[in-house]
C-alpha cells in the first residue's frame, strides 16, 4: 500500500517522532518502496496456520511474587536528564 | 610484543597458563593495537584502564593457580550490552551520557570467568542495519581492502557487514582477542563472513538477553565472534546458560562446547537447500558453496539436496516483526529516564522533539514501518501474515532436520562493499541478510566460517545452521569447513602494518 505524506505525519505522530514537513515526501516514498516489498507475502497461503508469537518452545516459568531488588532510587535517577526532590521531571502536565 | 596481537584465544590461554607472557602484557599488547586500530572507528568507547585492572586481577589468580577459564583474555564488547559504569550508546545520540548501572548476564559471565575488557564496539544505531555506516558515532572501516589493481580507480574503503561490524573489524584487525556480538537477523554472521573471521549466532534463549538493549525481542541473540571454531566455542562456553531474568533463556543444561570440536565430521549429513540458489547468487559465491559440500563430503559426512520452500519469503516476514518489535522497544527512549533530551513546549511535543533529533534515519524507518503494521486496520494484513509466515518457515526447517543434521548455505550474497553502497536504497541493503535471517525467524543456531577469498582478495565466509540447542553439530561440522578451508589470509590493515 502506497503511503503519501498526510498518512507518514499521522504515522510519525503515533510513534512520536517529529518530522520535518520537508522530509515527509522522501520518507512517504521509501516507506511505500518497503510495503511494496513486504506484500509479496500475499503470495503465501496461511489461512490454517497459526501465528508465531515465540520461537522458544517453552512455557513462561513462574517465580515467587516477592520482592528481590530495591533501595536504589540514586542509582535510576542518575541517567536521568532533569529530577527534581528524588523524582524525575519533565515538562507541566496538569495545570 | 605485537606478536601477541596475533593469537588466537586458545593460544593466548596456553601461553599465560605456561606464563610465557603475562595478563598484563597480553592486554598491554591490545590496548596498543586497539590504539593502532583508531582509524577503523571499530570502538566507540576505548577502556584501557579496566583492561589493565582486570589483567592484573587475573595475573593474580594465574599466579596462585586459580586460573579461570578466560582469565587475562583481552575481550571486546559490542556497545549494545550494559556495562555498569561504562558508556554505553547502542550507537545512537537518543543514548547520549547513559551510563548503566548494571551489568548485562553476558557480559558479567565473561567478566566472572576472567576476561578482559578492552572497550565498547561500534554498530549500526540499535543494531538496526548489515554495513555498521548507521551509527552516531560514524561509519566502521573494514581492514580488509580490495585488491588494487582489481578496482583500479576505485580506492573506497569497504563497510565490515553490521550491525557487529565493530566487534567484527576489531577481531579481524587483531584489535580483541574475541568479540561479543548480537545477531537478530544475522548481525554476527554478516559481518563475520565480511571479516573473514568466525561468529555464532545461538539458539535463541541460549544467551541471556538480560541487560542487552533491545532491538526485537523475539529474534534477538547474543553470541560470540573470534578467530577460530574453537575460540568461539570457547566464549560462547562462558556466555551461555540459563538466566532467571530473562523468561526466555532456556532452563537447559550447557553441554562442554570443546568436545565435539574432538569429533570429525564422518556421519553427519548435510543439507544443502536449494531455494538458497534462486536469488541470483554470484558464481563465486556459488562455487564456494559448492567447494564447503566437497570439503565436508571429503571429510566423511553426506550432503544431501533439501527444500525450504519458503525462503524467500523470510526476508519480507522479517522486515514486519522486527520493526514492529522494534517500535515497541523503542518507545522507551522519551527524553525522561536516560540520555537526550530535547526541550518542548509539553511533555509530547518534548517527546516528539527528542525521539526526532535522537534516532537516525535507518531507526526512524524501521520504528515508523513497525507503528504502521501495528495499528488498527493493518495489524491483520501485515503483521498477523508475518507471524504465520514465520510459522512456515519454521515448518521448513523442521521437516529438513528431519532428514538431515545441519545446513550448509553461503553467509551472505556478496563480499563487503564500499561504505556509501547501498544508501539510497533500504530494500537493496536488507538483502544482505537473506541467508542469514530464516535461521532467526526459526530462533536456529548457525555459525560463518571464513572459506576463502573473493576475486577481488575479499573474504567469503559458509554458514552452517543446526538444530535448535544443537551447537555441537554447528560447532563441528564448521570445525571440518575451517580445517579443510584452512583460511589464512589476513586483512591489508595487519599485512600493511607488518605486525
Amino acid at each position: 500500500m502506497a503511503l503519501d505524506k498526510d498518512a507518514v505525519a499521522q504515522i510519525a505522530r503515533l510513534a512520536r517522532i517529529r518530522v520535518a514537513d520537508a522530509e515527509l515526501d522522501a520518507l512517504a516514498a521509501e516507506l511505500s518502496h518497503i510495503l511494496a516489498w513486504v506484500e509479496q507475502l500475499a503470495e503465501v497461503a496461511t489461512d490454517d496456520v497459526p501465528p508465531m508469537t515465540s520461537v522458544a518452545a517453552m512455557r513462561l516459568p513462574m517465580r515467587e511474587d516477592v520482592v528481590t531488588d530495591g533501595d536504589c532510587r540514586d542509582a535510576i535517577l542518575k541517567n536521568a536528564p532533569q529530577t527534581a526532590r528524588g523524582f524525575f521531571a519533565v515538562p507541566k502536565v496538569v495545570e | 610484543m605485537s606478536d601477541l596481537t596475533g593469537l588466537t584465544l586458545e593460544a593466548a590461554r596456553e601461553g599465560l597458563l605456561a606464563r610465557r607472557f603475562s595478563a598484563r602484557e597480553l592486554a598491554q599488547a591490545h590496548v596498543a593495537a586497539m590504539e593502532r586500530a583508531r582509524a577503523l572507528n571499530a570502538y566507540i568507547t576505548e577502556t584501557p584502564d579496566r583492561a589493565l585492572a582486570m589483567a592484573d586481577a587475573a595475573d593474580a589468580r594465574l599466579k596462585r593457580g586459580e586460573a579461570k577459564p578466560l582469565d587475562g583474555i583481552p575481550i571486546a564488547v559490542k556497545d549494545v550490552f550494559c556495562t555498569q559504569g561504562v558508556l554505553t550508546t547502542a550507537a545512537s545520540h537518543i543514548l547520549d551520557g547513559f551510563t548503566p548501572p548494571y551489568e548485562s548476564t553476558v557480559t558479567a559471565r565473561l567478566w566472572e570467568a576472567g576476561a578482559v575488557m578492552l572497550g565498547k564496539t561500534n554498530l549500526d544505531e540499535f543494531a538496526m542495519g548489515s554495513s555498521t555506516t548507521t551509527s552516531h558515532y560514524g561509519a566502521v572501516e573494514n581492514p580488509w581492502r580490495p585488491r588494487s589493481d582489481d578496482r583500479p580507480g576505485d580506492n573506497r574503503p569497504l563497510v565490515p557487514g553490521g550491525s557487529s561490524g565493530g566487534s567484527a573489524a576489531a577481531v579481524a584487525a587483531h584489535a580483541a582477542v574475541g568479540a561479543t556480538g548480537t545477531d537478530t537477523g544475522g548481525s554476527i554472521r554478516q559481518p563475520a563472513s565480511f571479516c573473514g573471521i568466525v561468529g555464532l549466532k545461538p539458539t535463541y534463549g541460549r544467551c541471556s538477553r538480560w541487560g542487552v538493549v533491545a532491538y526485537a525481542s523475539s529474534l534477538d541473540c547474543p553470541g560470540p565472534m573470534a578467530r577460530s571454531v574453537r575460540d568461539a566455542a570457547l566464549l560462547l562456553q562462558v556466555m551461555a546458560g540459563h538466566d532467571p531474568r530473562d523468561s526466555t533463556c532456556a532452563p537447559v543444561p550447557v553441554p562442554d562446547y570443546a568436545a565435539p570440536l574432538a569429533r570429525d565430521a564422518r556421519g553427519l549429513k548435510i543439507g544443502i537447500p536449494k531455494e538458497y540458489r534462486a536469488s541470483g547468487m554470484p558464481a563465486e559465491i556459488e562455487a564456494l558453496w559448492q567447494q564447503g559440500a566437497a570439503w565436508l563430503r571429503a571429510a566423511g559426512a553426506e550432503p544431501v539436496e533439501v527444500s525450504l520452500p519458503m525462503t524467500k519469503y523470510a526476508l519480507p516476514a522479517y522486515y514486519i516483526i522486527a520493526p514492529a518489535e522494534a517500535s515497541s522497544n523503542l518507545a522507551r527512549y522519551d527524553g525522561v529516564k536516560y540520555g537526550l533530551r530535547v526541550a518542548g513546549d509539553s511533555l509530547a511535543d518534548m517527546y516528539e522533539q527528542t525521539r526526532g533529533e535522537g534516532f537516525g534515519a535507518e531507526v526512524r524507518r524501521r520504528v515508523l514501518i513497525g507503528t504502521y503494521v501495528l495499528s488498527a486496520g493493518y495489524y491483520d494484513a501485515y503483521y498477523l501474515k508475518a507471524q504465520k509466515v514465520r510459522t512456515l518457515v519454521a515448518r521448513d526447517f523442521a521437516a529438513a532436520f528431519e532428514r538431515v543434521d545441519c545446513l550448509l548455505t553461503p553467509t551472505a550474497p556478496s563480499a563487503a562493499f564500499a561504505i556509501g553502497d547501498h544508501r539510497d536504497d533500504p530494500v537493496a541493503m536488507y538483502l544482505n541478510d537473506v541467508f542469514t535471517i530464516p535461521a532467526n525467524l526459526a530462533g536456529l543456531p548457525a555459525i560463518s566460517v571464513p572459506a576463502g577469498l573473493n576475486a577481488d582478495g575479499l573474504p567469503l565466509g559458509l554458514q552452517v545452521i543446526g538444530r535448535a540447542f544443537d551447537e555441537e553439530t554447528v560447532l563441528r561440522a564448521g570445525h571440518a569447513l575451517e580445517r579443510a578451508a584452512n583460511f589464512t589470509h589476513r586483512p591489508s590493515f595487519i599485512e600493511g602494518a607488518g605486525g
